[in-house]
């Protein structure tokens, strides 16, 4: 640990999909400082050659999101003086992905997982009809508003558990996604999207331990969305017979 | 690895289940507050159709809710996956079948 109150000491995951290691770098305090303005500071003092993803910095991009001090969070929005521990911060890659270098992982199993979700909208209107009128009020919508802010950093997904058991999980966020296109009355593939959820790494799957909702970011609970996908399905699965 | 199909099933046992644990308890209880000895036991139990389908049931409940359970755990903690995974369900479900309804026929034959 650092004896200067004014410096932290930060390790940094460094290494491809092969391996890697822990490197340490000593980072000067800033007022205000976020943990995305740590690695920034370190990539442009110390070592260019450190590798991440980040975009907007304000916390609707979702490209920045790191596992800090055993945590999955996003970067951008996390301030050093809410998550060190001591002057100590660990910055490592997302969990459950696979790592492309340092703290850049693969997000191609995440958003293929989107598709095999049916997490993509299906229309069934042309621009020569009129816009849908969509009730704000309805049940239905309702479901979907609270599902909807999702912004793809993968927290969720690097949280979950059962996503570590088994790979072939859909996981929280393309489940998330799934649920709101359920409720979406302008989407004209409900019955496609029951049925994918309900495949072999599907929705039923989740064990309900809710890591999910407790470390998104922007508050939703993707658990309530795949309660909500197991409700569906299973009244799916007494309709048909 | 859990299906619709499976999850289904699973959800189904355990509501079978529910209240013949019920049932089993206050049995339990009924028979060793009131001092019934082995020989009253199955003086009630032997050739009585009704004790035979209740602890079936039960039987085969259970087995099918277990071997889903172990199922899950076998692919999670096991990283069993397949062939494998499907063979490990049913065995396990046929020798829970096998012992159980085994179990039940001894007490429920005359």
């Amino acid at each position: 640990m650092s004896s200067d109150t004014n410096t932290l000491d930060v390790s940094v995951w460094r290494g491809d999909a092969a391996g890697g290691k822990f490197e340490s770098f000593q980072v000067p305090c800033q007022e205000s400082q976020t943990i995305l303005d740590i690695v920034v500071w370190i990539q442009q003092k110390i070592d260019p050659s450190l590798a991440y993803r980040y975009a907007c910095r304000v916390g609707m991009c979702g490209s920045c999101a790191m596992t800090v001090n055993g945590q999955a969070r996003w970067t951008c929005r996390t301030h050093v003086q809410k998550v060190a521990r001591g002057n100590r911060i660990e910055i490592a890659p997302l969990r459950n992905l696979p790592v492309i270098k340092d703290l850049a992982t693969d997000m191609d199993p995440f958003f293929a997982k989107w598709v095999e979700a049916e997490g993509v909208f299906h229309p069934t209107l042309t621009r020569d009809d009129d816009i849908a009128r969509v009730n704000p009020s309805d049940r239905r919508r309702i479901e979907a508003d609270a599902a909807i802010e999702c912004i793809n950093c993968a927290v969720c997904y690097a949280s979950c558990d059962t996503v570590q058991g088994n790979p072939d999980y859909l996981g929280p966020a393309a489940l998330n996604r799934a649920w709101t296109l359920v409720n979406d009355v302008k989407d004209g593939k409900r019955s496609g999207i029951l049925d994918a959820v309900s495949q072999e790494g599907g929705c039923h799957n989740c064990h309900s331990q809710g890591s999910c909702a407790k470390f998104c970011p922007n508050e939703l609970s993707p658990i309530t969305s795949i309660a909500g996908l197991k409700r569906e399905t299973m009244k799916s699965f007494f309709g048909r017979r | 690895m859990l299906t619709l199909r499976l999850f289904m099933l699973q959800r189904v046992t355990a509501l079978i289940m529910a209240p013949l644990v019920l049932g089993h308890l206050a049995l339990m209880v009924y028979a060793i507050r009131g001092g019934l000895s082995t020989g009253a036991i199955l003086s009630r139990t032997q050739g009585s159709l009704p004790w035979a389908l209740f602890y079936g049931t039960f039987v085969v409940a259970v087995s099918v809710h277990a071997a889903i359970g172990v199922r899950v755990i076998a692919a999670e903690a096991l990283k069993m996956r397949g062939l494998l995974l499907n063979v490990l369900s049913l065995a396990l479900c046929a020798f829970l079948l096998f012992a159980g309804l085994r179990a039940v026929l001894s007490v429920t034959m005359l």
